[in-house]
């Protein structure tokens, strides 16, 4: 099963990648990262099969992360929100020199 | 003060200590002449003077190829000055008049005294001197040493007493001209570097020489360069003598690299082992050298810039362009004998051109109006006269030549320095124009130039080769040689071109006849039109005409002398007239070997009456030609320059010199601008350098920063794709590995 | 589920759900609506969820129903919600055509990429036998094996993950707060 789980743990991967790069709504975009993040869970589960516990053991931390992760993000997004009244992306270009 | 840091002879320093030891100072006076003479110089001088162009005389300039010859003319008398030409003479010329001449005869009697110490001696080495290290990388290591050999002491006493005599004359021409100190420091650098030239050990420091006259003559012959066409001049002779230079220096090299040394004993040694006779490496370095000959001493192709550097001094002229600096070639083939008589070939090319050069330059001599354009063909001619005595082997005719040749030809042209002297005095006192060089405005001057007309006529028969006169002896020498050399010799056995070698000598012998011929007819007519016959110089004029004073006239009478019995420094084995073939045996150390070795082994002789026909044949030549010239010239159908009409025909031809500067500037001088300015100013410097590498590297800079802007747009959007990207080009990077 | 007793069911399930999972991801990444969006998104992590517990991970397998379905994607909803996004927008929120197709061809040079990458052999030695993780779920249940891992080996790791959590909770309240007063 190594392979298959690989095999749909790439294509999960390379979907996410496609989606931050074709949408400009900021809240997809993150949500598109995480799919990107399970793509990879799936990826470590599978090899938790041949290589031990240690890859569910990064699964736990992996989404751990994501959690914290998303929390901060979507508070960020939040406050960009309250500034620019728009997640559009394209917008919110204050770095643009 | 440069003390020898080691002295070698064999024989020569066992006579001790005197005067060879002082050797270095030799060529140090005229250095030390020029120091002094070049600082006067830069004190203030009165600027106005025949320098300035608006007092000197219209003459046409014509096309920018014929420098005008014109532009020589030394001031009016001393302190006779009217309100056109004020007193010009520099407030330091009684200094410089001293220190000039003095030290070239310091130098002189030096060089006597050297001579006469080492004929003493009996020496057969050469005696040299080294003073420093000049260069010493890798395996090259080139010495500053001086070297006297019986070849360089003849050398030696023609620059240094011929230069003498000039300067002295120089001291009454050039007297009020406001350039006095100048003109010395030049002519004293001048005689430095021919010294350095004539004395130099190595191949090195001969070119350092050559390189310094060539430089001299360009000052020299811009003298007065505030006029254009002087200034071309003096810009063409040194760039056609680069031309040469070039092959002198491709010989220089090809002879390190192959024998690994430049030293004149060491290369005689290491050539005489390990050449082959006939070799394609000694006859290429031979050619190179000759190239760097044509350009130096005028030969063809490279013998335009001398009748334009006439646009010099008088003095100059005679100095530099008859007496030493155009030797220099002669003397380097001479000095380069190993290599040439290794060198059939390579003699033989030197051989034609130099008979073809003679006859060329006699048959333009013969229709020039330029008193001192005639001298410089016949310069040119006598050159190549010299070649072909060097290029058969026949060292001694033509070192003998080299040094007669000096006498008459100096006296020849100081001679007409005095006539352009008097010329221009009469015109300047009746503010005239007129051309003081052109013989159209001469005539019949023999009545108010008694000695000088006497002095010329002596040089005129010497040149001709009329006995007992010392250009007899020097030419029948070489036409001698010519022919022996034709029925025996590497030179005969050797193929020219797919000529047989006897056939090619044989037919430079009757050449150098027709040339003799030549040079009897012009210098007669010359002659005839300048001292004889009526005068046309214009009524006013005729008063004003004088002999020139004693210090010009002095040194024309021991010239005069000299050019009489010169010729008794190497009288032939058929007329012993007193002790023969002196010049011979002095030189047999230095070139003997190499002459032999062209002759097969065996001092090369002719049956007597063999002898006595070809003098006969030679002498009855220039006779002939001088009563031709007498009995057919009209000197009374001539007219003043200025109503003189154009040539036409042939005569048109050879009054403009075949057209040859012409031709050079078609086929190089223009070509040679059209690539400077279109290819390689146009296309590489303002394209290539400006255009693509100075701007294109500035645009090059700009885009890429305008590249790296893009990137940094301040949105998330565009870093997410680059970030990918990254990924993707790092992944495939791991991949492909 | 050891594979060895029901070879097929395992097999059909394994790919059932991974092919719902494909298209669900599919769908989310082209929906318009982010409502739908996340909604389609919360349908992968199931079936991922499903997948985690055919390969012997149950316990991840609940872990992500509870955490990421359950929790992520509720906040995920959440703020949506409390942006007011949730109709799909006026302005356009997909790249124009072209952007799509380059970003399509970049991530198939991607999936080439990392194909490539997949085809390597795992050596024997370093393999486990099959059935290993089967058979400790068997024994020890679905959360023992990883426990005793968590709180052993990466101890350490545990600890800064709390500290982690810590910060992201402070962090996202101070972030989100409205500071009326400090303007």
């Amino acid at each position: 099963m190594l392979a298959e789980s690989l095999f749909f743990s790439a294509v999960l991967f390379v979907i996410g990648v496609v989606g931050v790069l074709t949408r400009r709504n900021a809240i997809i975009i993150f949500m598109c990262v995480e799919l990107m993040l399970n793509a990879v869970n799936l990826a470590f589960i599978a090899f938790a099969q041949v290589h031990g516990i240690a890859g569910q053991v990064f699964v736990f931390f992996v989404m751990t992360v994501a959690a914290a992760e998303a929390a901060v993000g979507l508070a960020i997004i939040i406050a960009l929100f309250r500034h620019k009244q728009t997640v559009n992306l394209d917008n919110i270009n204050l770095l643009k020199g | 003060m440069l003390l020898p840091l080691a002295q070698e002879s064999h024989a020569a320093a066992a006579a001790g200590g005197g005067a060879m030891e002082w050797l270095w100072l030799v060529p140090l006076l005229p250095l030390l002449g020029f120091v002094v003479n070049g600082l006067l110089s830069l004190t203030s001088a009165v600027t106005l003077g025949p320098s300035d162009p608006s007092a000197a005389h219209g003459a046409g300039h014509g096309t920018g190829h014929e420098a005008a010859a014109h532009s020589d003319h030394p001031p009016s008398g001393g302190a006779h000055g009217d309100d056109h030409h004020p007193v010009a003479r520099h407030r330091w010329a009684g200094l410089v008049s001293f220190v000039g001449p003095a030290v070239l005869l310091l130098s002189f009697l030096l060089s006597v005294a050297i001579w006469l110490q080492y004929r003493a001696s009996g020496a057969h080495d050469p005696f040299v001197q080294r003073y420093f290290t000049w260069m010493l990388t890798g395996t090259l290591g080139i010495e500053a040493a001086l070297m006297i050999d019986q070849l360089s002491l003849i050398m030696l006493l023609v620059v240094t007493g011929v230069g003498t005599l000039i300067h002295v004359f120089s001291v009454g021409y050039m007297r009020d001209d406001p350039g006095y100190p100048r003109y010395f420091a030049y002519l004293n650098l001048f005689v430095f570097f021919m010294l350095l030239l004539v004395l130099g050990a190595n191949y090195p420091l001969l070119f350092v020489g050559w390189e310094g006259v060539g430089l001299c003559s360009y000052l020299l012959i811009g003298f007065w360069f505030s006029e254009k066409a002087n200034a071309d001049a003096g810009k063409k002779a040194f760039i056609v003598n680069r031309i040469g230079d070039f092959g002198f220096l491709v010989a220089m090299f090809l002879l390190f690299a192959n024998y690994g040394s430049l030293d004149f004993q060491v290369l005689e040694a290491s050539v005489g082992s390990q050449a082959v006779l006939g070799g394609a490496l000694v006859t290429t370095i031979c050619l190179f050298l000759f190239l760097g000959c044509t350009g130096k001493s005028a030969q063809i192709p490279l013998y335009t810039w001398l009748p334009d550097a006439m646009a010099g001094p008088t003095p100059v002229s005679a100095l530099i362009h008859a007496a030493t600096m155009v030797t220099a070639g002669v003397y380097l083939i001479a000095r380069s004998h190993f290599l040439f008589a290794l060198a059939p070939v390579a003699s033989l090319t030197v051989v034609v051109i130099g008979a073809l050069t003679a006859v060329f330059a006699a048959t333009i001599g013969l229709k020039q109006w330029d008193i001192k354009k005639v001298l410089a063909y016949s310069t040119v001619s006598q050159l190549g006269y010299m070649f072909v005595g060097v290029g058969a082997g026949a060292y001694t005719a033509g070192v003998f030549h080299l040094v007669t040749h000096a006498f008459f030809k100096a006296l020849l042209f100081l001679g007409s320095g005095s006539v352009i002297f008097a010329m221009h005095r009469a015109y300047h006192a009746t503010h005239s124009h007129e051309d003081a060089q052109d013989m159209r405005n001469m005539g019949g001057l023999r009545k108010y130039m008694p000695w000088t007309w006497a002095l010329m006529w002596i040089a005129t028969l010497a040149i001709a080769g009329v006995p007992p006169f010392a250009g007899f002896f020097s030419k029948d020498e070489i036409l001698a040689s010519v022919f022996m050399r034709a029925q025996e010799s590497t030179l005969a056995d050797a193929r020219w071109l797919g000529i047989p070698g006897d056939i090619v000598l044989y037919s430079c012998y009757v050449l150098g006849l027709a040339a003799a011929l030549m040079t009897a007819i012009y210098m007669t007519r010359m002659m005839i039109y300048t001292f004889h016959g009526p005068n046309r110089t214009g009524e006013t004029e005729r008063s004003h005409l004088a002999e020139a004073p004693w210090v010009m006239t002095a040194p024309l009478v021991v010239l005069g002398v000299a050019s009489a019995v010169g010729g008794w420094l190497n009288l032939p084995k058929f007329l012993p007239l007193g002790p023969t073939e002196t010049l011979h045996h002095w030189l047999e150390p230095v070139n003997g070997g190499s002459a032999l070795d062209i002759t097969k082994g065996s001092e090369p002789a002719l049956a007597h009456s063999v002898e006595y026909t070809m003098v006969g044949a030679a002498v009855a030549i220039a006779i002939f030609g001088i009563l031709f010239a007498w009995r057919r010239l009209r000197p009374e159908r001539l007219v003043p320059k200025a109503e003189a009409r154009p040539e036409e025909g042939f005569e048109r031809v050879l009054a403009n010199k075949y057209y040859v500067d012409e031709l050079y500037d078609r086929t190089v001088v223009r070509p040679t601008y059209a690539t400077s300015r279109n290819l390689l100013w146009r296309g590489i410097d303002v394209g290539l350098i400006d255009g693509l590498m100075v701007n294109g590297s500035a645009w090059v800079a700009r885009g890429a920063g305008w590249l790296g802007s893009a990137l940094q747009t301040g949105r998330t959007g565009t870093y997410a794709w680059v970030l990918v990207l990254g990924v993707l080009a790092v992944v495939g990077a791991v991949t492909l590995r | 589920m050891p594979q060895g007793d029901l070879p097929l069911f395992y097999t059909f399930h394994f790919y059932l759900f991974g092919i719902i999972a494909v298209v669900s991801a599919l769908l989310f990444v082209t929906r318009r609506s982010p409502v739908a969006a996340a909604l389609w998104l919360v349908n992968t992590m199931f079936c991922l969820a499903a997948l985690y517990v055919l390969l012997d991970a149950h316990f991840i397998g609940a872990i992500q129903v509870l955490v990421y379905a359950g929790a992520i994607m509720v906040v995920f909803l959440f703020v949506i919600m409390l942006l007011n996004l949730g109709h799909p927008s006026e302005v356009a929120d997909q790249r124009g055509l072209g952007w799509k197709v380059t970003a399509g061809f970049v991530g198939l040079a991607l999936l080439a990429e990392i194909f490539t990458l997949t085809r390597v052999r795992i050596p024997d030695r370093l393999a486990l036998p099959p059935g290993t993780m089967a058979d400790e779920v068997a024994r020890g249940g679905a959360i023992a094996p990883l426990a005793r891992s968590l709180f052993t080996e990466h101890l350490l790791a545990f600890e800064l993950t709390s500290i982690l959590l810590l910060t992201a909770i402070v962090g996202a309240v101070v972030l989100a707060r409205r500071n009326s007063d400090a303007g």
